[in-house]
């Protein structure tokens, strides 16, 4: 079995349009030591990757490539890990097509 | 002085649409927020619309609704990792006058169907994020609060048709938060080519369409589907598993779309396309039990943020415009009867509902979400991999009797699962279809 390259979700976004509302970010990380295990799938299960684990194993977001599906709203807020708004009117991701 | 409108609509989806549309041609005096952009830039579907729904509300939307194929074949495929196994449903009989359902782009439909709102005399306000219902000491809703400047609107009434990811009903106590395993994450692309490439890879005419829908080991023992829907010129091409899987299993979406594209069966279908938008959505899928609080004082909830989707059929989308056109035609009821928009005034939207294809549908199929939960492995990983197994056995020629090929099959099918578990599995099936 050939192992399958790696997908660079980055690409994919590169073809969508969004207007990011820069240093306000609609989704934020409640401050941790060690993620929960929520906090820890959202890492592998954002379907745009804006949560990564950084060099002191705490999980980060950056919200500019967010689809602002809610996923990570349905796993982690009733945790506490994290807040969700939305983003101001206008911002955010716009579907070209939907 | 803070401007006072019939009625509010949260959202541009196909709810808040059918619901705005709804009450300002009946002459209410409506304001419809959206925070995207413009009406559908937050919106995502497969996407099927189901005409009759439509129709209802603009019967003659064919005329110059932005449509993309009339739906002439169904094709259901069982996938394992290098076949698929198919039941494939095509009939000329859809190439009908006025057809049943067609492929669209929400966002070109949306934008359409804004127009229309707006010709019927509704102010549609966008770029609007609405962050708060506003109560009285009672508790009635008696408006919202936008992130505009004096951003405070009242009106009698508020419909919320703010999407399956909806805060407002949350954060006023109204409703829950969807559950992980009430709703499944679908990743989509849009793949463009020629219209005559799409009309030869699929054997259509003119604007003749096909949709596949699959599943299998494409969501690696995660309940989910895989859809494949041709519009004029492009195909849409995604897959959805709940969220509750998502987090168990944890794959990335994207990789699970890649390995859906690379499929033997389907790379070819998308062979030199152009990928021009990525997009990820949630699809309410809880059923009837997940169907929260319909209505208040004040309010009522309509589409994906009442959990209103038909899951075994995939009609999101239809379910939303029935359900946003009864909250519609209640509450201009009310107010020609001189009649308050109270909670037990309100549940007429709740009985028409209930006594309307909506609910029943929902009703009928309520057992098949929880069905699908605890016996995930068994249907989308063991048995297409079982059926593929048959298929190949069945139609392989070389030299084995044929009588030997069919105890190999049955073997393959008990060591697998045993015979109590696929008799079980099937007679759970034909209840909860039932």
């Amino acid at each position: 079995m050939t192992t399958e390259p790696e997908v660079r979700v980055e690409d994919k976004l590169y073809q969508n349009r969004y207007r990011v509302d820069s240093g306000r970010s609609h989704i934020v990380v409640k401050p941790h030591d060690t993620p929960s295990p929520e906090l820890l799938a959202l890492v592998k299960v954002c379907p745009a990757h804006c949560y990564t684990l950084n060099d002191q194993g705490r999980v980060e977001v950056a919200h500019d490539g967010c689809m602002e599906c809610g996923t990570c709203r349905v796993l982690a807020e009733g945790t506490g890990d994290l807040t969700w708004t939305y983003p101001r009117g206008g911002y955010g991701v716009l579907f070209k097509f939907g | 002085m803070t401007e006072k409108f019939d009625a509010i609509v949260v959202g541009a989806g196909m709810a808040g649409n059918a619901a705005t549309y709804t009450m300002a041609k009946r002459g209410l005096k409506v304001l419809q927020l959206e925070r995207g952009e413009y009406p559908g830039s937050k919106n995502v579907q497969g996407a099927i619309l189901y005409a009759a729904q439509v129709e209802k509300l603009i019967p003659n939307f064919r005329e110059d609704a932005p449509l993309e194929r009339h739906l002439i074949e169904q094709r259901f495929w069982m996938m394992n990792e290098n076949s698929h196994t198919g039941l494939h449903y095509r009939s000329d009989e859809f190439n009908e006058e006025k057809p049943n359902r067609y492929t669209i782009v929400r966002s070109q439909f949306d934008r359409w169907f804004s127009k229309e709102i707006q010709a019927a005399g509704a102010l549609v306000l966008t770029e609007t994020t609405v962050t708060e219902l506003i109560k009285d000491q009672k508790g009635r809703v008696i408006g919202v609060r936008t992130d505009r400047a004096d951003g405070e609107v009242l009106a009698d009434v508020v419909v919320l048709a703010e999407g399956v990811n909806g805060l407002l009903g949350t954060r006023a106590g109204l409703r829950e938060r969807p559950k992980r395993e009430n709703v499944a994450l679908a990743v989509k692309e849009m793949h463009f080519l020629p219209r005559e490439t799409i009309e030869a890879r699929f054997n259509l005419k003119g604007d003749e369409g096909a949709v596949i829908e699959a599943a299998g080991t494409i969501s690696r023992g995660m309940a989910g589907m895989g859809f494949i829907y041709t519009n004029r010129e492009s195909i849409s091409i995604g897959l959805g598993c709940l969220v509750s899987d998502f987090a168990r299993v944890q794959i990335a979406p994207y990789e699970l779309l890649e390995g859906f594209k690379k499929h033997p069966s389907v790379a070819p279908l998308l062979e030199g396309s152009e990928v021009k938008e990525y997009a990820g959505h949630l699809i309410p899928e809880g059923g009837y039990r997940a169907v929260p609080q319909l209505c208040g004082d004040g309010w009522v909830v309509a589409g994906d943020a009442a959990q209103l989707n038909n899951a075994v059929h995939r009609e999101g989308s239809n379910l939303a415009l029935a359900s946003g056109q009864m909250a519609g035609e209640t509450i201009a009821e009310l107010k020609a009867n001189g009649v308050a928009p109270t909670a037990r005034n309100l549940g007429l939207y709740k009985t028409r509902l209930m006594e309307s294809f909506v609910m029943k549908d929902l009703k009928k199929y309520k057992d098949v979400p929880g069905l699908l939960h605890h016996n995930t492995q068994n249907f989308f990983l063991t048995y297409p991999q079982l059926v593929a197994k048959a298929m190949e056995n069945f139609v392989r020629v070389d030299g084995t009797p044929k009588l030997e090929k069919e105890k190999r099959t049955w073997k393959d099918v008990v060591s697998a699962r045993s015979l109590g578990g696929i008799v079980g599995d099937a007679v759970k099936m034909a209840r909860a279809w039932r």
